[in-house]
């Protein structure tokens, strides 16, 4: 199983006639993820390489069923994107842009979670999903990827990579990997995550990957602690990270005592996670939780 | 990015935030005529983008033009905590009976915005947080719905401010509201926040964090920056459109994303060695994306030694190893590089590699592998 989207997931892609929309498209697509619409204001009635393009998201909703959005939207309109997908009714965007301002994300973050609960945002500033075998919605290389059964998520793209890679290599396959994104106010949090893999018959494993600035990851220690079973190994990225600076995502930066690797490390090793030094050791840290 | 005193004073007072008259100088005599144009005692503040000037001696009253010339003087070119004073402002002073404190961020943990307002101003408002947290009153604001008059209002009232202070903070403190959303702003912070002799309520100092997202909603921010005092490399590394932090060690690191970029200096540190920089080259960086950041490198005089790490997602290893290729035939590199590629087109891109003719490159299969060579060639002892 996995979670979040499969087989039947059908993906609207908001921005598919823009150069990097067009291209994630049709790869998503020879992955064998259920492509449907593209959407364009002005564009509706064209279509690229065999994808129907539509004005407005609603309109392709209607006319294909799609149930799923990806969004390959500049960063000036993406907030009001993610808006127009949640209207139309789809389940589940998952926005790929960087650089919204963290203005309009507070904003959209609690406007969502107090008008349509049920929608879930991914991202922004992340590389989507990928339930190997099954469907990519997002820019994740799905080369590095196998079926399998351990979870994977976290808040960089090039990590989860990093990750991946290391668990495909040590012959251990994922269920679904998620990158949540590197801003200050991601739609989804680890906690989201973590529940769905807790729930998920299928996952016997869990990857988190942190990152200094804010608190998520002491609050999913404290999820772990109270919810999940299963074993869960972590890696904070920003152990030298210096005070005050952003390094590079928004979302990662030390301010005053809050967010430094080391209280992120020390509440997860405190709640029975195995908490590593080096990211090219998640593999056989996971064989050996996993006694395989 | 950080704005000076005086830039964020500009900002309020376009919003209406109540903020002392006041001129920028640059030179003396500069001062000095803003100081006959305001009228009366004036006070000479260095603009810094530091904390702690009062301690340090970078701001002084002056009572006189010729005082302020004085003053202004002697703060001009001042070090304070390693930031040079290039500009003052000049103040016309207030007549202060109390001094508050009263800001506006957003609380991640919340995912709300979170108001801030104390009696006690002037200070260092994180040690009184922590001494007497009853002092400071905290407030989430849903950043849908805004803050509301009646908020506003409760913030100050629990703040217990004198009460002829009442309906001046309410207002500043909505107007502050209103300019850390329309600006884009991460942070605003007025400290202290004053309440005159003649019961006015105003922004004594301004801290303004804008967050450079938003830069497309306001087009004339970007100008800010000129006047921002930043090392000549980290201005190379912003031309080029590279996200560059300067960092205190030798060993120089190219990535590509954010957090692979972070996790090599932990590594790098984890083998006994230390980061020099933190550059992220981005996603689908091209052949002369990576020469552009050897070349600025090489103005940095602290890298003994660059380890490229390149995990390729969008990212194509080949066109990476490509821009090193060339770098390596058209530039004169002073150190040994060490290249560790995984990902998309990690095999073309090792082929590539392959085709260097220098003993100063250093190919490596893991990142830990990648790191422990860097420290080595950098001089230091692998731990």
């Amino acid at each position: 199983m996995a979670i979040i989207i499969d087989e039947s997931t059908k993906v609207v892609v908001q921005g598919l006639t823009g150069k990097e929309g067009q291209f994630h498209a049709l790869r998503n697509r020879d992955y064998g993820t259920n492509v449907v619409a593209g959407t364009r204001p002005g564009k509706g009635g064209e279509e690229v390489s065999g994808i129907p393009i539509f004005d407005t998201v609603s309109q392709a909703v209607e006319a294909t069923g799609a149930n799923t959005s990806l969004i390959f939207v500049p960063p000036p309109f993406a907030a009001d994107a993610v808006l127009e997908a949640a209207a139309a009714g789809v389940d589940v965007i998952v926005c790929i842009t960087e650089g919204i301002p963290a203005q309009d994300e507070a904003k959209v973050f609690n406007y969502l979670k107090e008008t349509m609960p049920d929608t879930m945002l991914i991202g922004p500033n992340c590389p989507g999903l990928i339930s190997p075998g099954k469907s990519n919605v997002g820019i994740m290389p799905d080369s590095i990827t196998a079926p399998g059964n351990i979870g994977v998520v976290s808040r960089s793209g090039t990590l989860t990579y990093q990750a991946v890679h290391e668990l495909t290599t040590h012959g251990l396959g994922q269920t679904t990997c998620i990158g949540i994104g590197g801003d200050p106010v991601p739609g989804t949090t680890f906690i989201d995550v973590l529940a769905l893999f807790q729930e998920d018959p299928d996952t016997k494993g869990i990857v988190m990957i942190g990152e200094i600035g804010g608190d998520a990851e002491e609050q999913a220690a404290e999820f772990i602690r109270e919810h999940v079973t299963k074993p869960v190994a972590a890696y904070i990225a920003g152990v030298t990270a210096p005070k005050g600076k952003k390094m590079g995502h928004a979302g990662a930066i030390i301010s005053g005592s809050k967010g430094t690797a080391a209280a992120k490390m020390e509440a997860l090793q405190a709640v029975g996670v195995t908490v590593l030094d080096d990211p090219t050791m998640i593999g056989v840290a996971m064989k050996e939780l996993l006694g395989s | 990015m950080d704005l000076l005193e005086y830039q964020g004073k500009s900002l309020f007072a376009r919003i209406g935030v109540p903020v002392p008259d006041g001129r920028a100088a640059t030179t003396a005599e500069e001062a000095r005529d803003a100081a006959r144009e305001l009228g009366g005692t004036v006070v000479v503040k260095a603009q810094v983008q530091v904390g702690g000037r009062g301690k340090a001696g970078g701001i002084k009253l002056a009572e006189t033009p010729d005082e302020a010339y004085e003053r202004a003087e002697k703060i001009l070119g001042m070090d304070i905590k390693g930031h040079t004073v290039h500009r003052v402002w000049i103040e016309r002073a207030s007549k202060i009976k109390a001094e508050y404190y009263a800001s506006f961020t957003l609380d991640r943990s919340a995912k709300k915005h979170l108001g801030m307002i104390s009696a006690k101003g002037g200070v260092e408002i994180e040690q009184v947080a922590a001494t007497e947290p009853d002092a400071v009153v905290k407030v989430h604001i849903d950043p849908v719905m805004g803050l509301p008059n009646w908020l506003a209002t409760e913030m100050v009232y629990r703040a217990k401010l004198d009460p002829g202070a009442a309906r001046g903070a309410i207002a500043l403190l909505k107007k502050l509201y209103q300019a850390f959303v329309e600006f884009d702003c991460d942070l605003v912070e007025v400290n202290p926040m004053i309440l005159t002799e003649d019961g006015e309520v105003m922004a004594l100092d301004a801290k303004v964090t804008l967050d450079e997202n938003g830069f497309f909603r306001h087009k004339d921010f970007p100008a800010f920056a000129k006047e921002h005092v930043i090392p000549p490399v980290e201005r190379m590394a912003k031309e080029r459109g590279l996200n560059f932090i300067k960092l205190d060690g030798d060993v120089g690191i190219i990535g590509n994303g954010a957090g692979l970029v972070m996790s090599t200096l932990d590594v790098v540190s984890l083998v006994g060695g230390k980061a020099a920089n933190f550059l992220d080259v981005g996603g689908g960086a091209g052949a002369d994306t990576i020469t552009n950041a050897l070349e600025v490198l090489m103005e940095d005089a602290s890298v003994k030694i660059v380890l490229i790490n390149i995990f390729g997602g969008i990212t194509r290893c080949d066109l990476v190893a490509q821009g090193v290729l060339e770098a390596f035939e058209r530039l004169d590199l002073p150190w040994p590089i060490v290249v560790r590629l995984d990902g998309t087109n990690a095999e073309e891109g090792r082929k590539i590699l392959g085709r260097v003719q220098s003993d100063k490159l250093v190919p490596a299969a893991t990142m830990r592998e990648a790191a422990e060579k860097a420290v080595q060639l950098a001089g230091g002892e692998v731990g």
